[in-house]
This record gives structure tokens, sequence and C-alpha cells, in this order.
């Protein structure tokens, strides 16, 4: 490949709320521009890990450069760049349309702006990207093109009114989707011979090429050899290969220039030296200044993962430290419960990536996890002055240490039908929200404003939104601060005994009510034993409520018959299985999944 | 010195399916009884050479309802056991026996083949009961069939019930206990009811999610009722002189049921018959559940025993000590530590002594000179006790 004008390049992203059809316009983009055949497509070639095709999300953010012929016979690159779309990934979001100058606004044609939409779409022009709007699933019978396009002018302000009406599904129209990329995103600019100056979006960890660093050269020219130095991290390296995506594979080509999508190699060992948002640049002759908005993303959510296992102790250490080559998020230290022996304390960006990271230990990693209720950090302000970050309910200092406490909160939009907002608004004031205001985007849609302690929101308010809006409200958040309040560690005793690892924190005001929950919710978890357990949760010393698990009085066998003792067998062992898969605490068997029990307090 | 075997002889038919059953038997028409009978005997036959080193200490012939044959048939079964087989000195010979299947005629050709023990399903003494549980006869019904085989002499009878039945309070069950304990059987089996997958009940109480209520369908016992019928079973029939000596089984004195014995101390034994399930030279297996394939192997020129056998699993060391002991300890003497010497070359404690340390400190098991064995609350929890000595 030589010299690709910056004119015929286009750098993009697709915008979208959840199942507004994003990766499938991908798709249909890749497909139509004749990179692949339509037999080599699968069927979401962006979402390549098996994971995210099962979840239906796309988890990290991929880039792949496709060759367009348009109709006025020029051909075009186009860098599409694939951005997650899940709020724990918020940076990362961000720091791929920076990478871009230019976004492609998918909205459902029935569905119409959602909560995600507009946030994406305010982080796109935040990023000084041209939004150019298409309509998607015009096809299906409750399609209202015409009214989405209206909202699209009214709500968000940006022009509709030439947005293509497409099906990416049928791949109907998506051609002029296509000539539009031409004409309404613009073309890089950057100076290829100016120092190098380029934005790591993304990186990933290969066993045999090292450390794959995503990025969008702003500035210069990058070429194997080229000594280059991530501005942030400090870490410096010679680099050894640089390239463009193809679909699912890397292509290795002479240089990355100003303007250009690509992947440069440099023998780096670990992803934490190229974190996303940092510059890279030339360690000889480096530009002026790094990009803006670089930031160290830090985790939000903390949770215990010990292995079921204490003997898979070591493997589970292994299998942390690979993860975290690929996720520089990722944080983990080694802790010891009491109840569940050793294990790590990890840090995730939210509940999400806690259950995506867990889900792959146990898929990829064989191993069978106890996890414990997650928790996010507080500020301990001690009456010594001095100020400690929480992340273990367990560490909290005692009582006449603590001056008072903080947890964070965040800001929340919510977007729902004028019927379901007294519904929501009683949701929000359950959860300790605090209301900011009310606006209506048109006649029967309103965004609530509300400041909500995160949380509370990082169990289940997600499902408790949908369920009390029979699925029509949609949310989005964005962390605020840090916000002094009463908080009180609970503590759960079972046969009298403490367990570490089923305390937690929780608003002062709340602590009752949760008690009450989580022993009705133990008991039901927690098989009956030989003897009675007691189910207590307390406040330090004063316990606030208790439940008890009556002792087992008969597990007989009575009938015994012709001689079939391998069935009797089978049963006994059957048994026995089952309660393998609990914890010894003092004398009593826990089941692993009583310990997230503290999540589902809202079941009913 | 020959080696002793039990022989268990299976005949999977019955009048009517009951509706807590979920044994190997149904209703079948008389041409398909007579056609199992002939391959039954054809098995029989095949088996005469592989056995020539045993013999037979007791004969069991369950189901089903195989008091449902007619006389002759069960003869002829008879005749070609004692044909094939050599049996020991005064061997154990049982059939079921379903009250309202009997005639005396039938109980004179039993006592002829050699039958000496009656084993009496009269589950309850109760009609209500009876009739909830889709048995096809009264308690008079049993009456009539338990005089009649005193009568003909039959001088070791066991009768067999069920606890817990849906509805039922402790005072039901008392009833029941008293008006057969009065009878003067030599045995009682008094089994809890248990609510198996594949019967009436099972679709009723776990897929119903029936909790009762309704007069056709009443509640099961609830815990407490459940404890207090279950004190009462021990109590009454300790009254009327019945020693306990397994978890469900109560006789007189010296009347213990020889061959179920013989499961619990793994005698090698020999299953005949429909799904028949066998113990032999450390290997389990069984025949094969289906009646067609079962027929059609038998009815062949060449008949072999091996054509019908299926899922031959041969215990290691580990597994029979395993069994030793949860068999073993469903006896009220419970487990020997020589026997265990004798059979294993090892020391029980060298093998189970943290389970044993456990269990004994749990109150669940107890020692007394040579015998390990369940205490009260250890036979209320059994199925735990005998997890402990399965394989983790």
């Amino acid at each position: 490949m030589s010299e690709i004008e910056q004119n015929k390049i286009r750098n993009f992203c697709i915008i979208a709320h959840i199942d507004h059809g994003k990766s499938t316009l991908a798709d249909r983009i890749i497909e139509m521009t004749g990179l692949l055949t339509s037999r080599e497509m699968q069927s979401q070639v962006l979402d390549n890990m098996e994971l995210e095709r099962e979840r239906g999300i796309t988890i990290k953010a991929q880039a792949v450069r496709t060759v367009y012929k348009a109709k006025d016979g020029e051909e075009y690159i186009f860098n599409l760049i694939d951005t997650p779309g899940h709020v724990d990934f918020n940076y990362e979001v961000s720091r791929s349309l920076a990478a871009c100058d230019g976004a492609i606004l998918v909205v459902d044609a029935a569905q119409g702006v959602e909560a995600q939409t507009l946030a994406n779409v305010y982080l796109a022009l935040d990023h000084d990207l041209d939004v150019m709007p298409v309509i998607n699933k015009v096809d299906l019978p409750s399609a209202e093109p015409e009214r989405v396009k209206e909202e699209i002018e009214d709500v968000i302000g940006i022009e509709a009114d030439e947005a293509p009406l497409i099906s990416a599904k049928t791949g109907m129209n998506v051609e002029e989707v296509l000539e539009q990329i031409i004409t309404k995103i613009p073309a890089p600019k950057g100076d290829a011979k100016a120092p190098l100056k380029a934005l790591i979006f993304d990186s990933v960890y290969d066993s045999y090429k090292g450390v794959i660093v995503f990025c969008r050269i702003k500035e210069g020219t990058v070429k194997k050899g080229t000594p280059i130095k991530m501005m942030a991290t400090k870490a410096t390296a010679d680099v050894v290969e640089v390239g463009y995506f193809g679909a699912g594979q890397f292509i290795p080509c002479e240089e990355l220039s100003a303007g250009m999508v690509g992947y440069i190699t440099a023998s780096l060992k670990n992803v934490k030296d190229t974190r996303v948002g940092d510059t890279v640049t030339n360690a000889k002759e480096p530009c002026a200044e790094p990009l803006p908005g670089y930031k160290k993303v830090n985790p939000m959510v903390y949770c215990g993962l010990y292995p079921a296992d204490g003997a898979k102790y070591p493997d589970l250490r292994d299998a942390l430290e690979k993860l975290q080559l690929n996720d520089a998020a990722l944080q983990f230290e080694a802790e010891t419960s009491v109840a569940l022996g050793f294990g790590f304390r990890c840090g995730f960006l939210g509940l999400l990536h806690l259950e995506i990271i867990q889900e792959r230990l146990e898929r990829e990693y064989n191993l069978d996890l106890v996890t414990t209720a997650p928790s996010v950090i507080y500020k301990v302000h001690k009456t010594n002055g001095e100020v400690i970050d929480l992340t273990n309910p367990t560490n909290l200092p005692d009582p006449a240490e603590i001056d008072y406490m903080e947890e964070p909160m965040v800001k929340a939009e919510i977007m729902v039908t004028s019927e379901f907002i007294g519904a929501i608004m009683d949701l929000c004031q359950e959860r300790r929200g605090v209301y900011q205001g009310m606006e209506y985007i048109e006649e029967k849609r309103a965004v609530l404003h509300y400041h909500l302690p995160l949380n509370e929101i990082i169990y289940d308010f997600f499902d408790a939104l949908k369920s009390r809006s029979r699925g029509y409200a949609s949310f989005d958040y964005e962390m605020l601060g840090y916000e002094r309040s009463e908080l009180v560690k609970l503590d759960i005793l079972i046969n009298k005994e403490e367990v570490d690892a089923l305390s937690f924190i929780v608003f002062s005001g709340s602590a009752y009510e949760r008690g009450r929950k989580m022993c009705e919710k133990l008991k039901e978890e927690i098989p009956r034993q030989l003897f009675e357990i007691p189910i207590q949760a307390a406040i330090g010393s004063k316990i606030i409520a208790r439940e008890t698990v009556r002792a087992m009085r008969k597990d007989v066998l009575a009938k015994c018959y012709g001689g079939d003792i391998s069935r009797k067998k089978k049963l006994l062992e059957k048994q026995k299985e089952g309660k393998k898969r609990m914890r010894q605490v003092g004398n009593v068997e826990i089941p692993q999944k009583a310990f997230m029990s503290v999540l589902k307090l809202d079941d009913d | 010195m020959k080696k002793e075997l039990e022989l268990y002889l299976h005949i999977p038919f019955c009048v009517r399916k009951c509706a807590y059953c979920d044994f190997l038997s149904n209703a079948a028409e008389d041409k398909t009884i007579k056609r199992y009978v002939n391959a039954l005997i054809r098995e029989i036959e095949s088996c005469r050479r592989a056995f020539q080193e045993y013999t037979a200490a007791t004969v069991f012939m369950g189901g089903g309802t195989p008091s449902i044959l007619a006389g002759t048939e069960t003869v002829r079964i008879f005749r070609a056991l004692y044909e094939n087989f050599e049996f020991a000195k005064e061997p154990e010979i049982t059939i079921e026996v379903n009250p309202g299947t009997v005639t005396c005629e039938k109980l004179e050709l039993w006592k002829n083949a050699g039958i000496n023990r009656l084993s009496i399903g009269l589950q309850s003494a109760d009609n209500r009961e009876l009739k909830l549980l889709g048995r096809i006869h009264t308690f008079e019904d049993f009456l009539e069939t338990y005089t009649k085989a005193r009568e003909a002499g039959f001088t070791n009878i066991n009768v067999d019930l069920i606890s817990a039945i849906p509805g039922q309070v402790a005072a039901d069950w008392e009833q029941t206990l008293r008006k057969t304990a009065q009878l003067e059987p030599e045995h009682i089996s008094a089994y809890s009811l248990m609510i198996e997958e594949g019967t009436l009940f099972y679709d009723w109480y776990v897929k119903g999610g029936h909790r009762g209520g309704k007069k056709e369908i009443p509640p099961l016992p609830g815990e407490e009722e459940d404890r207090r019928i279950y004190k009462k079973t021990k109590e009454i029939l300790k009254e009327y002189g019945y020693v306990r000596y397994e978890i469900s089984n109560y006789a007189k004195e010296g009347y213990a049921c020889r061959h179920n014995l013989g499961y619990w101390e793994r005698k090698e034994y020999l299953g005949l018959g429909l799904g028949a399930a066998s113990l032999i030279n450390e290997q389990r297996f069984a025949n094969t559940a289906s009646l067609s394939e079962y027929l059609n192997a038998f009815e062949k020129r060449k008949a072999s025993y091996s054509s019908v056998r299926v899922g031959r699993e041969t215990l290691h060391i580990q597994e029979q000590m395993e069994e030793f002991m949860f068999l073993g300890l469903r006896k009220m003497e419970g487990v020997s530590r020589s026997e265990f010497a004798r059979k294993f070359q090892k020391e029980l404690e060298h093998v189970y002594g943290v389970q044993i340390k456990e269990l004994k400190e749990r109150g669940l098991l107890e020692e007394k000179k040579d015998f390990l064995f369940l205490t009260e609350f250890g036979i209320d929890v059994s199925n735990y006790v005998f997890e402990q000595f399965l394989d983790p």
C-alpha cells in the first residue's frame, strides 16, 4: 500500500442504544464494501469473542478497515471503530470516539430516541464529531420513521431530513449509508511530517506479538523501527510492526501516517503500559504535549473472588493475571476470608464488567468460583484525620475511630413514558435518589434527572427500572463524586459465628429492612442440617433481625429393595454431590450462591 | 465348602399399579404372564452350570405380585430351581403375597413347593387409606388371607405396612400397628411412604404441587405429624415383642429375614427375571428392564442368562468398603470391626477413622465392643451418615 490521500479516508464509529442494530449495520457495511464475501461473513464479525456473541453486546472496542468503491468511481478507506455499548465502559467509548472524525447514529424506527442514544450523541458531539443519523428497522410493522426523524431533530437537535431509512438486517438502503459516509463525514486532517502523536483507543495482548496497540495517528508517521514512548505511562519500545485491521485479522503494512487508524506492536509485555487514552509519540522526537482526555480508569465496584476448591487458589491467580494482560481496568489483590479462605479482592468498572470477568474465569479457565456481594468504594474519614478507601466491608475500622463516611454518587438520566413517571419516581426515592428535575422531550416522554448513590444502582436497579416501566424506561448515568452519608456495616452471624464474607455496608435508614430480608433469604438458601441454625443480622453487637433454619429431623431411605444397591448408592452420591458445592463455616454448610444473596433482596 | 447364594426371583406383574409404587411391575394379560414364566424357567436352567459352586440358602420371590401366578406356574418355577441349583439345609423361601389373590389351593401348592415364608402386603388396616393407596383389597380381605395362611400351616409370616400415608395422623397409624401386631405375625416391615417419580402420588404432590386439602387428595402428613407417626412404630411394636433389626424391619426373636439381611451383609445374590439385580463375585449387574427384550432372549433356541444382563460393574476395594459401611449400618447391630478387618485386611479406624470420630461426636454413631452402630438420631438422618462413607 503506497500513499493514501487523507481525503480518501473516513474514520467513523456507529453509536446506538442497545439493540437498535449497531452490530448488524457494521456487518452490512463490511459485507457491502467487499472486504469479505458473504460466505466468509460470520453473522457479527466485530463481536468476535464468543462471550460477546452470547450476550449480544460489544465488550471491547475493535476496529476494521474496508475499501469502498464509491459511485464517483474513487476508492475510499473506511475505518470503522466499534465502541462498547455499556455504561461500565464509558471511558473506552469516549476514547474510541476521539479516534474518529464522525459518527453514524443508528436509531430504531420503532423505539425512537433512548437514554443511551442521547448519552452517546452528546459524547460524540463533545468530541466534535459530525453525527450522521440513520433510521434502522424501517421494515418493522411498528416502524414510524417520520416520527423518529422529528424526534431526532427535536430532542437531539441534529438535522435528520436526509437520514437514510434502512433495514440493516436485510441490507435495504445500506448503499445510501455508504455514500453518505463520504459526503457527511469529514476526511481526517493532520500533518504526516509533524512529530508522531497517536491516540491509543484499545490494546490487546497476544502471546506471539505481545501487546498490540490500536491507535489513531493524529500527527506524524510511524513505521518499523520507530522508537516510541507512551506519554502517560512513560513506557518505551521500538516498533516491530505496524498494520491495519482486516476483518478478524491483522494485516501488516509499511507505515501509518496522520489520519490513519491501525495497530503497532513493539514487544511490550503488558497492557498496563499501553493504557487507553494515552498518547504514543516518537521517543527521539516527541511532540510538544499529549492529546487531551487521558485518564487512568479506576474500578468502581469491588468484590471478593474465591476458588470453590481452596486448592485452586494458584490457578485463580494465574487466570486473573492472564486476564489482566488484556484488561487494564481489572484490578486484584490477595485477601483472606475466615469463611472462604484464600482469594482475591477484585476491582471492576461496574457490575457488567464483574460478570464478564467472572464468566470468563469459569468458562475459559474452568474455575468454580464463590463471589461475595459487590461493594462500591466508600471513603472513611477517621477521627485522626486519615481517609481510607474502603473496598471490603470487613476492613471497616472500629466505629469509635470513624468520624464520618462518604459514598459515591451518580448523576442519572432516566427516560420514561409519562404513564410510568410516578412508578419510576417511587423507585428512585426508595433508592435514596434526590430529584433534580424533569423535562419533556416530546408529548409523552420525559427525562427524569436524579442524583443516586452508586451502591443503590449497582445491583438490580436496571432490572427494577425495566419491570416497573414494563420495559419502557431507559437509563444512563455518570459519576458525580462523593457525598457524606449515614452508613453502617451489617454483619451476618450464622450459628452465632460472624461470616465475614457476608458483611456489607448499608445506609443506616435501610439497615433493618435489609437485615431482615437478608436473614429471610439466607434461611431459604441454607439447607437444613443436623442441628438448628440461627441466622442473625447485627450492627456492631446489636442484633437487628433473626431467622432460624430448623434442624433436619429425617433423612432416611426407608425402602431398599430387591438388592438394587446401585440405585441407592446413586441417590446418596447425588445428595453428597449437592453438598460439595457448599462452604463449611464453623459447623454449618453454606451453599456458594448464598454469598450472593444480598444481590437478590428485591426479587419480590 | 460351597459358597452360599441368595436367589431373588422377580415377577413384574400385578392386578393394578398402586398409587405410590415405582417398582418394575404392571398389569398384564395371561398370555404374557405365561410367556414370562417360561422365559424365567429358561433363565434358571441357563444358570445351572455357572452356579455349580454355590448352594442356595434363601429364595425370595418378589414383585409385583407373585401371588397372582397360578399355583401350578409357581410350582413349575420352583421345580426348575430345585433341579438346577443345589440348596442348603433349611433354606428360607419367601413369596410376596397380595391379599385377594390367594386361595387355599394356592397355599397348599406353595407349601408343597417348599415355600416356608409369606410376605403379605397389607400396608394399612384402614380401608380408606387402602383405597387412597390404590390397593385392590380391604383389611377384611387381608384377615381372610392371613387366617387361611395360618390354617395352611405357614409359621413364618411378614406383614408389610406403610406409614405417612396422605391424610394420616399418628392415631390412625397406631390403629394399623395394633391391629397388625395383635395377629402376631413373626415379622413386620414398616416403611415410611416415599413419593417416587413416575407414580400417581408424584403427579399429585410433586408435579401438581398439591398441598392436598381437596377431599380426594388429602395432604401429606406435616413434619411434626410425621415425627409422631415415626415414633409410634418403634414404641408400639416393642410393646408386642418385636425387635427392630434394620431401619424399617421388625421381627420376633429368631425371625429376622435372612434374605434381606443378605443384602445388608453383602452376601452373594443372583437376581432372576426382569430387572433383577445381582451381586456375584464383587460384580454388580442387573437384567434388562425391557419385557420384550427379556422374553425374546429366552424364546430363542439357544438362550443364555448373559444376553439379558446389563450394566456390569466390578467393585473395587474402595467401593466394597463403602458398601460394607452404608449397607451394614442399616442393621441395628451395626458393622463389626473384626468382620471388616477379616474382609479387607485393614483396620476400620485406619480407613474411616476421621468419619467415625466426627459422627460419634455428633451423636450419630455409637460403639459397643466389636460393633459400630447408628444411634436413634443416626437412624433418623441415616442418609447423612452413609454419605460420609462415600468416596469424596
